[in-house]
């Protein structure tokens, strides 16, 4: 198991090399020039070949690189152009709330979602097994931006039952330790903090879950359809079992592999979901940060961010193999 | 379905449905309750974007200035709702003849936030860290507003130009700033949050001028110290800035105990979070959500214009090198109709490149009222019916001055279009792209574009747009030049006053564009706010705020 992971670890080295030179070639392919969106209209060329040169911009491309390499293997991630801040502090300060919102997410996917596919298998024909594939195929085919704006105009603006926009009321005296608001309120006992923290991430999780939840449903019902048909499962109930173990040992067991593949994937996309989710509802996570840093061209975020969410999402990707294992001893031993 | 699966969905159902009820309803509950009462109370106040630091000298930007005026105040501040200067820490001001030396007499009842003495030492303290930046500190992003109005440091490639000489306390409340050549508008430039009275024992312990950023430094992010009505309390990067009221602040005190700000960078986000009872206040207001804001009750205020929206053109872009082309570009725009259609109401048409509120700006300029007749005749007369003209626009973006530019793209294009001229549009994103095509490269045509006034001071609008040979415009026009540098020169606003009345007529003889408007920038506030005091120059300070 320990070679496994180490070898896997291994792996993403190249991996990363590689992103981080097409990231550095995609990065200064955009069009546009970061001093001039530094400088705004108050930009002059006097000005702009100060900046670019305190940045280090007019260097040739491969020097830019190397010393970009350098830093990158001394943990330098650089400083953001625009706000001078080492790209490092913005994404610890920032992860937290993509996570807490990505998790969030999740979790409504994964609670909502499996026991509806269950049912939908276990009903396959009749109408809750229409409904729910026609809402998850109504969940699938809807934009996130789209449903955001949506459960903002109805749930916000109009019936003003939850926020808007940010992630705590800012009248709200919270204390933050981890930056995951929630949590933060849960171990200061800071009830109100932790309650105002998990009422404004009700509206972005349902907007970023939608789509996960959707096709947690359908990849459950269509496996559970599947393993429920097997011979084992004839053979269970042949041998009398009772109805819930073989839902249990049985069939969930052997069904969730694919659905547990899914969770894996649907985990890293939230973060492209994210960056639209996170701008709606002006949640100040990674991805408005990232949203920001496309418009300002601001290099050394763009390259930093999207080179740890590949480390995060490589993680994650690890994380689901291990799982397989814990699920289905044969994936161990094989 | 089993029994047991049965019941463990069917209770996992309504425990979810229960907690989504609690949920939403607490959270209206719990809104609803918050806000100030009368006297007191926390003023939530959202902007477009978060400061970038909280030391003014290294910023250049309105958020962080709007931070920035609550915790500290210059030697001079403006007259409330005017962009002219006042006193605020100095009482007065001498000026010698030949406009070299200012000797501010300063009030002698003021200590700043760390209970350290503001005084004529603390004055020259900073007058002297400005000129003494190091070199690392002397880029466009961190010192724009020292470098371009004191035109160079002590050191460095700029060092030649430095109009700054030196600062003297003659007492504890006389301070006297030598300039090596004149300066008129010194005056009203010191009424800008970059050139704030700063706590030099503050200074001293938490600022690293030299710093690989001193935008980052412990100073500029926790313990900025001035002599405003407000301290900082906390700066949470990525939720908000949290200010306390100043108990011993020298002036009127502030009658609400915080004021929080808050970074929302979308207007409609913004209003939405004020219809919700999110936040109390928020700025650059968007012309579509002002009638529906007032309609729920919610009170708007309007800053007077301190800015100018053009029609831009390139002379490198024939036939804009014509003068009649010019012309009859500049007789083809109804600029009632463009103002109405695409700006907020009280937006005054602008008669030249600077509004009226700036010194130098006369009514004696050569206008061009609306004549479409007119407009085909020059046309005619220059060989250019039905030419094709390129016509830049910006997309994606709300500036004070340009509040809905594909508005007013649209207005512009149906009238240039109704005088026989074929108009190519161009969009282009407006950060970076739109920016950089129109005053990083020639490849462009028509144009909208404009600016907002730091301060009082004509070359902040002239001289921005005309002072030297520009991509942007594409003229060389040497006598213009000339003028206005000759202006800039000169010791006294008065003795500027004639000239810049001449350079105005000057320009729009020439006309190198066409001025449109003065839009004018809205805020909004909830019932509850009030003594909010809007200013041309955004110097708003929100000691006179109660909530009722």
């Amino acid at each position: 198991m320990l070679r496994f992971v180490l070898r896997r670890l291994a792996l993403m080295v190249p991996v990363l090399v590689g992103l981080s030179l097409l990231l550095f070639a995609w990065v200064r392919a955009l069009p546009g020039d970061p001093a001039r969106a530094l400088l705004g209209e108050r930009a002059t060329p006097d000005g702009i070949a100060r900046v670019n040169a305190a940045y280090g911009f007019d260097q040739p491309l491969f020097v830019q690189y190397f010393t970009y390499v350098k830093a990158l293997l001394h943990g330098d991630f650089g400083s953001s152009i625009q706000t001078g801040r080492p790209v490092m502090d913005s994404f610890v300060e920032r992860f937290p709330a993509t996570i807490e919102l990505g998790l969030t997410a999740l979790l409504l996917a994964v609670v909502v979602g499996v026991p509806l596919g269950y049912l939908a298998a276990r009903h396959q024909g009749r109408a809750l097994d229409t409904a729910v594939v026609s809402g998850s195929l109504l969940g699938v085919v809807t934009p996130v931006f789209f449903l955001a704006i949506l459960l903002k105009l109805v749930f916000a603006d109009t019936l003003h039952w939850l926020p808007t926009a940010q992630r705590q009321d800012p009248r709200i005296e919270a204390t933050h330790i981890t930056n995951f608001y929630v949590l933060d309120g849960l171990m200061t006992r800071e009830w109100d903090a932790a309650w105002d923290a998990a009422v404004h991430l009700v509206l972005p999780a349902i907007a970023l879950g939608t789509i996960p939840l959707a096709i947690i449903v359908r990849i459950t019902r269509a496996s559970v359809a599947e393993v429920m048909h097997e011979d084992y499962v004839r053979t269970a109930e042949s041998k009398g079992l009772t109805s819930a173990v073989i839902s249990r040992r049985h069939i969930l067991r052997n069904a969730l592999l694919p659905v547990v593949t899914t969770i894996g994937l649907q985990a890293g996309l939230l973060f492209s979901g994210a960056v639209l989710t996170e701008t709606v509802f002006s949640f100040n996570g990674i991805g408005q940060n990232l949203f920001d840093a496309i418009g300002h061209r601001d290099y050394p975020v763009l390259q930093g961010f999207i080179l740890f969410i590949a480390v995060v999402y490589s993680l994650i990707n690890l994380l689901v193999d291990l799982a397989y294992g814990v699920i289905d001893p044969r994936v161990r031993t094989s | 379905m089993p029994a047991s699966v049965k019941q463990s969905l069917g209770r996992a159902t309504a425990v979810l449905a229960i907690a989504t009820l609690a949920l939403t309803s607490c959270a209206k509950s719990e809104r609803d309750d918050s806000g100030g009462g009368s006297g007191g109370g926390t003023f939530v106040f959202a902007g477009s974007a978060e400061p970038v630091s909280l030391d003014p000298f290294f910023a250049s930007d309105g958020e962080t200035f709007r931070v920035s005026r609550q915790i500290f105040e210059g030697l001079v501040g403006t007259k409330p709702g005017t962009a002219d200067p006042a006193p605020l820490l100095a009482t007065s001001w001498d000026v010698s003849d030949d406009g070299l030396t200012y000797t501010f007499h300063l009030r002698d009842d003021v200590k700043f936030q760390d209970d350290s003495v503001f005084d004529a030492d603390a004055v020259c303290f900073n007058f002297d860290r400005w000129y003494n930046m190091p070199e690392s500190a002397q880029t466009d992003d961190l010192t724009y507003y020292y470098a371009t109005l004191f035109r160079g440091f002590a050191t460095g490639d700029r060092a030649d130009e430095a109009i700054y000489d030196s600062c003297s306390a003659d007492d504890a409340t006389t301070a006297t700033i030598t300039l090596k050549k004149p300066f008129a508008g010194f005056v009203s430039a010191m009424s800008m949050p970059a050139f704030s009275m700063q706590s030099p024992t503050a200074l001293k312990k938490y600022q690293d001028d030299g710093a690989n950023n001193p935008r980052t430094t412990d100073y500029s992010t926790a313990h900025p110290v001035g002599t405003g009505p407000f301290e900082l309390e906390s700066w949470e990067r990525g939720k908000q800035v949290t200010l306390d009221a100043n108990d011993s602040y020298w002036g009127e005190k502030a009658s609400i105990d915080k004021a929080v700000i808050v970074a929302i960078d979308d207007p409609k986000a913004r209003a939405d979070a004020l219809a919700n009872g999110e936040i109390d206040g928020y700025d650059l207001v968007g012309p579509a959500d002002i009638k529906p804001l007032e309609d729920q009750g919610f009170q708007i205020e309007n800053r007077d214009p301190f800015n100018v929206l053009y029609l831009g053109m390139n002379q490198k872009a024939k036939p804009l090198d014509d003068p009649k082309v010019r012309q009859a570009i500049a007789y083809a725009l109804n600029k009632d109709e463009i103002v109405s259609a695409s700006m907020p109401e009280g937006t005054e048409t602008a008669l030249e490149f600077v509004p009226p509120a700036v010194n130098g700006y006369t009514e004696d300029v050569t206008r061009y009222d609306y004549d479409p007749d007119k407009a085909r005749q020059l046309l005619q007369e220059a060989g250019a019916e039905g030419a094709t003209i390129e016509f830049n626009y910006p997309t994606g973006v709300s500036r004070p001055y340009m509040p809905q530019p594909e508005d007013t793209f649209n207005v512009i294009r149906t009238e240039l279009e109704a005088v026989g001229l074929k108009i190519k549009p161009t969009a282009d994103q407006w950060d970076p792209d739109y920016l950089e095509k129109i005053q990083g490269t020639e490849d462009h045509g028509l144009h909208l574009l404009g600016w907002t006034g730091d301060y009082n001071d004509t070359d902040n609008f002239l001289g921005v747009f005309f002072g030297t040979s520009t991509k942007e415009w594409g003229f060389e026009n040497q006598q213009l030049f000339d003028d206005l540098k000759e202006a800039r020169g000169l010791p006294t606003v008065e003795e500027q006053t004639p000239l810049y009345e001449k350079i105005n007529q000057e320009v729009m003889d020439y006309l190198p564009g066409v001025p449109l408007a003065h839009p004018v920038p809205s805020l909004a506030f909830s019932p509850d706010v009030q003594g909010y005091e809007p200013s041309p120059v955004q110097d708003e300070v929100w000691n006179t705020i109660s909530l009722g």
